[in-house]
């Protein structure tokens, strides 16, 4: 991870703020928004005098072959499994992302419950596990808003782990479900949706599950404020933690 | 009158107009009517009982929806929630280290697995997975270890008392304090830690730290085996534990369950052995598994990873004994807390030495730790997923960093929250008594359910 500066990783990352530690060079790093000023001020003029700095979001991108370790074997029989059903590897899987011995694949959202099922009954896959779903709401990435990103675990193969990442539009927010490939993730999904308003098409029962049955909104996506209130201590008054100007 | 394209509708997405698609999906729970109606139609022949959320045996505030036929329950349905408090969300607002100080409050009796799970995901966010010191890993395993003895005590415990066994929970919780003595001298506090930082632990062992384990140690074992003749051969405990709470390995293969249940049912599948994290694989210890798949063997289950975690905390001390002294925070102080905590006459604080350093003499100390605890550090961007072994199952945490000082997205994979889906299975078809047996075999603390 360090060879390219030979710097420790940490000290790479510090100086340029992330953008110079990713883990291949030969990959193009994705751009997911952008990071302006250093003080997070939103409100009224920046006097701090970073306000004019603009730095982009970098996440890891797509990797190349070879991926290393297992995850070549895991995408070969991939591959083989999705060859005689109705999509494609190549229509199936959007990318491949190799990131800190972590493998990310992006399917494309029509095509998941074929790969779930793949996942799960393909001999050399063989995924018995999905330890569920979590949401990641990026407002900066533009028909991509909201992501679904699964794990999986196979405990035939030793424990191999596997990402599985799904991306919908804010405006079309549906994701097919996989509750019926693996019942487990039931209350994930309707956690999913509860929290980023992710609709997880032919769920059983989809329903909050955390919030209140008639609550407005979905409380984890970016734009929905925390609510803090300002605490007030010998007439002074400090803002609530999302109104506090801070280090972004 | 609201016409169907005015209601809020479950699909639209923030700051966008609806506009007009095949179906709508409604989540609004807004059927109540109809259920009631129904309900009183039926009124002769079923009986529905809420059973919680403030009932004794729902460890917490679990709402139980049961359907009972006489004292046959046949159906159950599981509300949760009561106890959200939104503390993924607050993380996002607060630096990495500050985030340590929320996540060990979601399942309050595990806190030093949140922790762990969450400090690994940011190290392997920022590639120092292999620089974080032998000492404190060690001392992570030592804390992880008791801690899962001084759960399975209180699920244990707890079980026994809703069993209406008094004296079962007060040796479980008599036996707990016992871990405490050794958790608080060292952290300062008995739960709720926020312990273990990013890059290592929060301060070193104390100095009495192995006198208290060699007087509390042989107490405990002693407990632990006073626990063990009180329950494990009591007829009663038989009788009311097993065949109870049946769940076989397909069903929790299937409901993705980890954890005692999983090993109730034969399957030996442990994080610790199976994808070692904080060094296990240097330790000597077995996973123990049961055959019979019901609340009694899930109790056996228990009472066999405690003795298995004395054995691996026995190795932790010799090792810990070899490197008295050495550095148990990473090297790096772009990200190491500047100072070591230790607990004073005052309670617990900066260390005395450093106050001196960074008030009297040293200016530069003093900007890079207000530069360190007000900013933090930043995190490259990227993902994480992290599991460890808790004592209720895969505890994962998936941690999302966008290169700032706080966490993008911080997501926990709670075992307990996955788990409580099996409980319509455990339950429908028994008895209403068993119910409480069944999910006290479960395991389940709402605060790590409903975070």
């Amino acid at each position: 991870m360090t060879e390219h500066t030979g710097k420790p990783a940490t000290q790479a990352a510090q100086e340029t703020g992330g953008g110079g530690n990713l883990p291949t060079q030969a990959t193009t790093p994705e751009v997911r928004g952008e990071r302006r000023g250093m003080f997070g001020a939103t409100r009224g003029s920046d006097t701090t005098g970073y306000g004019g700095l603009v730095a982009p979001i970098l996440f890891p991108g797509a990797a190349e072959r070879p991926y290393g370790g297992y995850f070549d074997v895991v995408a070969d029989e991939l591959g083989k499994a999705l060859a005689g059903g109705d999509a494609t590897y190549e229509q199936a899987i959007e990318k491949v992302v190799i990131d800190r011995g972590e493998m990310t694949v992006f399917v494309r959202r029509e095509h998941l419950p074929t790969v779930a099922r793949a996942l799960r009954d393909e001999p050399g896959l063989r995924f018995e596990i999905c330890s569920g779903v979590s949401g990641v709401h990026y407002p900066a990435d533009a028909g991509r808003e909201l992501h679904a990103v699964y794990h999986f675990l196979s405990i035939t193969h030793g424990s191999r782990r596997l990402r599985i990442e799904v991306t919908c539009p804010d405006a079309d927010p549906h994701i097919p479900s996989i509750v019926e490939t693996y019942p487990s993730n039931t209350w994930h999904e309707r956690e999913t949706w509860d929290f980023f308003g992710i609709v997880f098409d032919d769920h059983p029962a989809l329903t909050r599950i955390l919030m209140p049955d008639d609550w407005p909104g979905h409380p984890q996506r970016k734009d929905y404020p925390l609510g803090g209130i300002p605490v007030e201590f010998k007439g002074a008054t400090i803002p609530a933690p999302d109104q506090r100007r801070s280090y972004n | 009158m609201a016409t169907a394209s005015e209601k809020v509708h479950a699909t639209r997405g923030a700051g966008t107009d609806e506009g007009p698609r095949d179906h709508y999906l409604q989540a609004e729970g807004g059927d109540w009517d109809a259920l009631a109606a129904e309900a009183i139609e039926h009124s002769d022949e079923r009986i529905v009982v809420n059973m919680g959320p403030q009932h004794p045996s729902t460890h917490g505030v679990l709402r139980l929806i049961l359907e009972l036929d006489g004292e046959t329950v046949t159906e159950a349905r599981v509300g949760i929630g009561y106890l959200h408090t939104g503390i993924e969300k607050t993380m996002e607002f607060r630096t990495f280290t500050q985030g340590v100080t929320l996540c060990t409050r979601m399942d309050y009796l595990t806190p030093m697995f949140q922790e762990t799970a969450y400090c690994l995901a940011i190290e392997r966010l920022l590639g120092i997975e292999d620089q974080i010191p032998e000492r404190a890993t060690l001392i992570r395993v030592l804390m992880m270890e008791c801690t899962r003895i001084s759960s399975h005590l209180v699920c244990l415990g707890t079980g026994g008392m809703e069993l209406g066994a008094t004296t079962v929970m007060t040796i479980g919780f008599r036996e707990r304090e016992r871990l405490f003595r050794l958790i608080e001298a060292t952290t300062g506090l008995r739960m709720n830690n926020g312990y273990i930082r990013p890059g290592g632990v929060s301060n070193d062992l104390p100095s009495n730290w192995k006198a208290i384990i060699d007087d509390q140690w042989p107490l405990l074992r002693q407990g632990i085996k006073e626990l063990e003749e009180l329950t494990l051969e009591n007829p009663i405990v038989k009788g009311r534990m097993m065949d109870v709470g049946y769940l076989d390995l397909t069903g929790c293969m299937a409901l993705g369950v980890t954890g005692p249940m999983l090993k109730a049912a034969g399957m030996p599948y442990d994080l610790r052995k199976s994808a070692p994290y904080c060094g296990y694989e240097r330790f000597d210890f077995e996973v123990p598994t049961w055959d019979s798949a019901d609340s009694y063997g899930r109790m056996r289950v228990r009472f066999l990873e405690m003795w298995e975690s004395l054995k691996i905390i026995d190795q932790v001390i010799e090792r810990l004994e070899a490197c008295e002294g050495e550095p148990v925070m990473v090297a790096d102080k772009k990200i190491a807390w500047p100072a070591q905590l230790s607990v004073g006459a005052d309670g617990q604080g900066n260390s005395l030495e450093h106050i001196r350093e960074i008030m009297g003499t040293s200016m530069e100390a003093l900007i890079h730790h207000f530069k360190l605890v007000t900013e933090g550090f930043r995190v490259p961007a990227g993902q994480a997923y992290v599991a460890v072994e808790s004592p209720k199952g895969e505890l994962g945490c998936h941690l999302v960093s966008d290169g700032g000082t706080r966490p993008y997205r911080a997501h926990f994979r709670d075992p307990a929250f996955n788990n409580l889906q099996a409980a319509a299975a455990l339950i429908e078809g028994g008895a209403v008594a068993d119910t409480v047996v069944a999910l006290a075999s479960i395991d389940p603390v709402l605060g790590g359910v409903d975070r």
